[in-house]
């Protein structure tokens, strides 16, 4: 009860609109404190710390874009080495056909050539084979011409028959020498 | 009687269907009313003195441990610093000011902010559970400080003559109407305006605390027999209101801050 009639004086007293002096002044003070301290120290730090963040920031995305132009010059010059080289290589295969069809066509000729020597070669010696055979057997038919001529003498020849005998037999003969000689 | 009879004020077995005749210990202006702590040399040292010296304490603290060593790359801690910090900066300094001209006041717009945040939150802190800017001092203080410098940025802006057009709103284009518009003008800038900057604050922290109060209290004094449900509902409104609380303080702060801007800018506003 007590307590309840201090509480009625005090409120009495207290208008809340009207600003007790001690609260004026500590409110004062605190606020000057914070205020202070955030203009003095801490709001220069943190702003010196964003700007060199930014600087660091704006740095690194020039650095990118120096390195992207790097890069792009770099693939443009690849680029340009790979279709050189494609080129060199698509010339090189060109030549290498060429050459090589060249190299075919003379090849073939070669050997057409050596192949007509080898057949003209062989004509040769087969015609002087011939030569050489038709010589020897001219010898040897004139040889048997005497032979058989000797025999006929030899023979009597009356009768046709008897010819015909002996000239079968010659045949027959030089029938023989022939297989003989094969 | 509770630990701190001058907070609550009330019989603690003061209670609804109770035959002890007493009625509902309703809030008033005694919950504003605080018995010192201690007294040196006639000065009484009080609790919301106390909370507001703790708010001094708690923001260059945070913002001491957060900015101290600030680091390109930054610290969980200094990354909220910079959150808030930029909160301010970016979305009311510079959205009303503009960058270039804005950039001198955000050490006193960021103080603002914080400080009144802080003090307002105290209500709904446990055992503090008072709002400091609900005893009027406080908020006088820091309108006045804006007023100040506001006042003071005007005159250097515009000289003598111009300090009085700019606060009258002088413009010969009003013609027969001018005179009625400068007087009026001239005790909504002057006089008014500082006045309903600081109660802005003030009154919605003081009706903050009188409703938390009023259901803290309540939400006691009707948890008795059948009345028991509705402490329930109390308690349950106790509990939105400290969240709606947390939502005003913040509001409250950010406005005195937006407002303080605005008057910065009609003195630093070209004359027209």
């Amino acid at each position: 009860m007590i307590a309840n009639l201090v509480q009625l004086a005090a409120e009495e007293e207290q208008n809340p609109l009207v600003p007790p002096g001690p609260e004026l002044l500590v409110g004062t003070i605190a606020f000057a404190i914070v205020f202070f301290f955030f203009w003095k120290k801490l709001l220069p730090n943190i702003n010196k710390v964003l700007e060199e963040r930014r600087a660091a920031i704006e740095g690194g995305i020039e650095e990118a874009e120096a390195m992207k132009v790097e890069a792009q010059s770099v693939l443009e010059q690849y680029k340009a080495q790979l279709a050189e080289a494609r080129h060199e290589a698509a010339r090189l295969r060109q030549e290498a056909q060429e050459q090589g069809a060249a190299l075919i066509a003379e090849m073939r000729a070669e050997g057409q050539r050596q192949r007509e020597e080898i057949v003209a070669a062989g004509h040769a010696q087969i015609e002087a084979d011939r030569k050489a055979a038709a010589s020897a057997l001219r010898q040897d038919v004139g040889k048997l011409a005497t032979e058989l001529a000797g025999k006929l003498v030899g023979e009597s020849l009356e009768d046709h028959a008897r010819q015909s005998r002996v000239i079968d037999r010659f045949l027959d003969e030089l029938e023989e020498k022939a297989e003989a000689a094969r | 009687m509770s630990a701190d009879p001058t907070q609550l004020a009330f019989e603690w077995d003061c209670r609804i269907l109770s035959d002890n005749g007493c009625g509902f210990p309703a809030p008033g202006l005694h919950s504003f009313l605080f018995k010192p702590i201690a007294t040196v040399g006639g000065f009484e040292f009080n609790k919301v003195m106390l909370l507001a010296l703790i708010t001094t304490v708690l923001v260059v603290g945070f913002f001491w441990a957060a900015f101290g060593k600030a680091k390109v790359v930054p610290g969980k801690l200094q990354m909220i610093g910079e959150a808030g910090y930029d909160f301010v900066r970016r979305g009311i300094v510079y959205e009303t000011l503009g960058k270039r001209e804005g950039e001198k006041y955000v050490p006193l717009m960021v103080s603002l902010f914080f400080f009144i945040w802080i003090m307002n939150v105290w209500s709904v802190i446990p055992v503090a559970q008072f709002p400091v800017a609900s005893i009027i001092a406080y908020p006088i203080v820091l309108a006045a400080v804006v007023y100040v410098t506001w006042v003071a940025l005007t005159f250097k802006k515009h000289g003598f003559v111009g300090f009085f057009k700019n606060v009258t709103g002088y413009d010969k284009s009003l013609g027969a109407v001018l005179p009625l518009v400068m007087v009026i003008e001239f005790f909504s800038n002057l006089l008014v305006r500082p006045f309903t900057h600081a109660v802005r604050l003030f009154a919605n922290m003081f009706a903050g605390h009188l409703m938390l109060v009023m259901f803290t209290v309540a939400s006691w004094y009707l948890l008795n027999s059948w009345m028991i449900p509705a402490a329930g509902v109390s308690f349950i409104m106790t509990m939105v209101m400290i969240l709606f609380e947390l939502f005003v303080q913040a509001v409250q702060a950010y406005v005195f801050v937006l407002l303080a801007c605005s008057y910065v800018q009609g003195a630093l506003a070209e004359h027209h």
